[in-house]
C-alpha cells in the first residue's frame, strides 16, 4: 500500500502523515453529516436527497444572522440549529408525510425536488457569489505539520455530538421509542407509541444535526448555493457504505472515505481523490450490497 | 386497414415536417430562436425516452448523466485530438457507454441491488464519471468545458456539424426523436417488456417461470445507455459546447428523472411532454423576467434561479398529487370516460 503511494510521488514523509491526520479530522465532519441522514433513514425509511441542502440553508442563515442582523456568533449558531431543525420538521410534515405510502423511489425523488427548490431559493436570496464570515482561527504547528484549529474544533464537536446522540437514544423515553420503531415499524403503534410524533421528533433531530454541521462548516468552507452538490453525494456514499441506517457503520465509513480524499488529494489532485473514493465505494457495494456493516436483508 | 389512429399519426407527422415553415410564418425574424427551442426539446426528449426504457421497469437510475457525458465527451475528444470523424466517434462513444453500463449493471443485477441502493449506487457512478472528466482537464478543459473544433464554416457532413443551419438541424433532430419513439414502441410490444414487467414486480416469481432476470435487465440497460450516449453526442454536435455540468453529472441525471416523472413514465409521449414542459417553463420564465421591469428590479440577477425554484416546487407537487405524470393521469381520465 505504502509502496503504491510512494510511486505516486508521495513518500512516507511529513506531508503524508499530515494528509493522514487531516483525513481523520475531515472524517469527523463527514461522520456527523452521515449521522443525521442515517438516523432518518433508519427510523422513517426515507432518504433525504436534499440533506446537504439543509446544511447549506443553515450556513446561509448563520451568514445572514452575523453579517446582516449583527447577532453575535454563538447565538447565531444556536438560532441556525433551531432553524434547520424546524426546516427538517416542515420537510417531513409537508413533503414526506403525503408520500409515505408511495413506492420508496418516489420518496427519494420528492426530496430531490426539494433540493432544486432550496438551491434556487438560496441563489435568489444571496446570489451565486462565494461568501464567508472571514473567521480566521489560525492553526497548530507540530514539527513541520500544521493543522487548522477550525478542523480540530470541528472534529471535537462532531465527536461530542455523536456521543450525546447515543446517550439520548439509549437513556431517554423518546430515544428508546425511536430505536424501537427503527427495529419494527408495525408493532410499535400497538405498544402505544405515536408513530407520527416519533417521525416528527426524528426529523427535528436529523435537521438539528444538519444545523450543527452547518455551524462547523462555516468555519472551514465558503458558502455558495451549490455547496450541497459537493457534500451531498459524499454523504450518501458514506451512509450506504456503512449500511443505510447503521450509525456506527457510517462512522467507520466516514474515516475510510476521508482518507481516500485527503491522501488522494495530496498525492495527485483533489478530484482524483474523490473519483477513487467513488470507485472504491462502487466496488465494495458490488461485493457487499448491504454495506460494510449492514445486516443481510 | 387505415384507422383513426393512423390518420392522427399522419397529421401529426405532417405538422412536425412543416413546423419550420410554420414557425417562420408566425414569428418572422425570430424564427431561429424558436427553432432552437424546439431542437433542444427534441434532443432532450430523445434522451428522456432513453432513460424511461429503464425507469419504467423500476430501474430508477441516477446514472444516466454519466452516459450522456460519455457520449458527448468521447465523440468530441476523438474529433479534437485524433481527428476521427463523429461517424466513427459516435458509435465508439455508444459502445463505451454500453460497456460502462454493463460494468455497473451486471454486478447490480446479479447482487439484486434495487430501490434506494440502486439509485444511490448509480448516483456514485455519475459523480465518478464527472470527476474523471474534470480530472482530465488537459484534454477536456476541466470544469470550464470544451468545444468541438469547427470544420470549415461549421457545416459539414464529414464532421457531423450542422449548427449554423437551424432548419437542417431541426430535421436531423426530428429524425433522431422519431427513432427514439420507434424503439420505445418496439420494446413496448416485445416479449422482453412482459418479462421485465414481471421482474420489476417480483424477481423470484419471474425467475421461477423461466425468465433470466439478469439478462433481461442487462439488455434494457444496454439499449438505454446507448440511446443516452447517442443523445449526448448529438447535443454536443448541435450546441458546439460541452461542459461537465451541462451534459454530465448529477444535475443532468436528476433533470432526466424529474422531467420523465413529470411527463409520465409509462406512456410513449410522457418523456417528450416532460421535455416540452421543462424547456418551455425555463424559457418562458427567463424571457418573461427579462421583459418585466418590476420583476427584474425586484429580483435582480438572481431572477435567473426563479425557473429552477418553480421547477422544484412543481416536481414536489407532481410526485405528491400526480405520481403517474401529466400524460399518464390524463390518459387514465380519458379511458374512464
Amino acid at each position: 500500500m505504502l509502496g503504491l503511494f510512494s510511486s505516486l510521488d508521495c513518500s512516507l514523509d511529513v506531508f503524508f502523515v499530515e494528509a493522514l491526520l487531516n483525513g481523520v479530522l475531515l472524517a469527523g465532519l463527514l461522520a456527523l453529516l452521515a449521522l443525521g441522514l442515517n438516523l432518518i433513514f433508519g427510523v422513517i425509511d426515507v432518504v433525504w436527497i436534499c440533506y446537504a441542502e439543509l446544511v447549506m440553508i443553515g450556513m446561509y442563515a448563520i451568514f445572514y444572522f452575523v453579517q446582516v442582523a449583527g447577532i453575535p456568533l454563538p447565538l447565531s449558531f444556536l438560532l441556525a440549529i433551531g432553524l434547520v431543525a424546524c426546516a427538517g420538521t416542515i420537510l417531513h410534515y409537508l413533503v414526506i408525510r403525503p408520500v409515505l405510502d408511495q413506492p420508496p423511489i418516489n420518496q427519494l425523488l420528492v426530496t430531490g425536488g426539494v433540493l432544486f427548490l432550496l438551491q434556487a431559493a438560496a441563489t435568489m436570496a444571496f446570489g451565486i457569489e462565494f461568501r464567508n464570515l472571514g473567521i480566521r482561527l489560525g492553526s497548530v504547528n507540530i514539527g513541520d505539520m500544521s493543522f487548522a484549529w477550525s478542523r480540530i474544533i470541528t472534529f471535537a464537536v462532531a465527536l461530542g455530538a455523536m456521543i450525546l446522540l447515543w446517550q439520548f437514544l439509549t437513556r431517554t423515553y423518546i430515544g428508546t421509542a425511536i430505536r424501537a420503531i427503527s427495529q419494527d415499524r408495525q408493532i410499535m403503534p400497538l405498544m402505544g407509541v405515536d408513530q407520527k410524533k416519533i417521525y416528527l421528533a426524528t426529523s427535528a433531530i436529523g435537521g438539528g444535526l444538519a444545523g450543527l454541521a452547518s455551524c462547523l462548516m462555516v468555519l472551514q468552507y465558503d458558502i455558495y448555493p451549490q455547496i450541497g452538490l459537493q457534500f451531498g453525494p459524499l454523504t450518501f456514499m458514506i451512509c450506504v457504505l456503512g449500511g443505510l441506517g447503521n450509525m456506527v457503520g457510517g462512522f467507520v465509513a466516514a474515516f475510510i472515505i476521508a482518507q481516500f480524499i485527503t491522501i488522494g488529494g495530496s498525492c495527485v489532485a483533489t478530484e482524483w481523490g474523490y473519483a477513487v473514493a467513488f470507485l472504491f465505494f462502487m466496488l465494495v457495494i458490488f461485493v457487499r450490497p448491504q454495506g460494510l456493516f449492514g445486516a443481510k436483508s | 386497414m387505415i384507422t383513426q389512429k393512423h390518420i392522427a399519426w399522419a397529421i401529426g407527422l405532417a405538422a412536425l415536417l412543416l413546423l419550420p415553415l410554420l414557425i417562420r410564418m408566425i414569428f418572422p425574424g425570430t424564427d431561429r430562436y424558436y427553432l432552437h427551442l424546439v431542437i433542444q426539446i427534441l434532443i432532450w426528449a430523445f434522451i428522456y425516452t432513453g432513460w424511461s426504457m429503464m425507469g419504467r421497469f423500476g430501474l430508477t437510475s441516477l446514472g444516466h448523466g454519466a452516459f450522456t457525458g460519455i457520449g458527448a465527451y468521447v465523440t468530441v475528444m476523438l474529433w479534437n485530438f485524433a481527428g476521427i470523424t463523429p461517424w466513427i466517434g459516435i458509435p465508439v462513444a455508444m459502445l463505451v457507454a454500453t460497456i460502462a453500463g454493463m460494468l455497473v449493471g451486471y454486478p447490480c443485477f446479479r447482487m439484486r441491488i434495487t430501490g434506494h441502493y440502486f439509485a444511490l449506487l448509480t448516483l456514485a457512478f455519475t459523480e465518478f464519471i464527472r470527476l474523471c472528466i474534470i480530472g482530465m482537464r488537459d484534454w477536456t478543459g476541466g470544469s470550464l468545458g470544451t468545444q468541438p473544433t469547427r470544420y470549415g464554416d461549421g457545416l459539414s457532413l464529414y464532421a457531423v456539424q450542422f449548427e449554423p443551419n437551424r432548419v437542417l438541424a431541426y430535421y436531423i433532430v426530428l429524425a433522431v426523436w422519431l427513432i427514439g419513439l420507434i424503439i420505445w414502441v418496439k420494446v413496448d410490444r416485445s416479449m422482453d417488456r412482459y418479462a421485465l414487467d414481471a421482474a420489476s414486480q417480483d424477481e423470484d416469481a419471474a425467475a421461477s417461470v423461466g425468465i433470466n432476470v439478469t439478462r433481461e435487465k442487462l439488455k434494457i440497460t444496454a439499449l438505454s445507455s446507448a440511446m443516452c450516449a447517442f443523445g449526448g453526442a448529438i447535443y454536443g454536435q448541435y450546441q458546439m459546447y460541452i461542459g461537465p455540468d451541462t451534459i454530465a453529472g448529477l444535475g443532468v441525471s436528476l433533470n432526466i428523472v424529474f422531467a420523465v416523472i413529470a411527463g409520465g413514465i409509462w406512456s410513449l409521449f410522457g418523456p417528450t411532454f416532460g421535455a416540452v414542459f421543462t424547456q418551455v417553463l425555463a424559457e418562458t420564465l427567463r424571457v418573461g423576467l427579462r421583459g418585466s421591469e418590476t420583476l427584474s428590479k425586484l429580483l435582480g440577477q438572481s431572477a435567473l434561479a426563479l425557473d429552477t425554484f418553480i421547477y422544484g416546487l412543481l416536481l414536489v407537487l407532481f410526485i405528491i398529487y400526480m405520481p403517474k405524470g401529466v400524460i399518464g393521469t390524463l390518459g387514465e381520465r380519458w379511458k374512464r370516460r
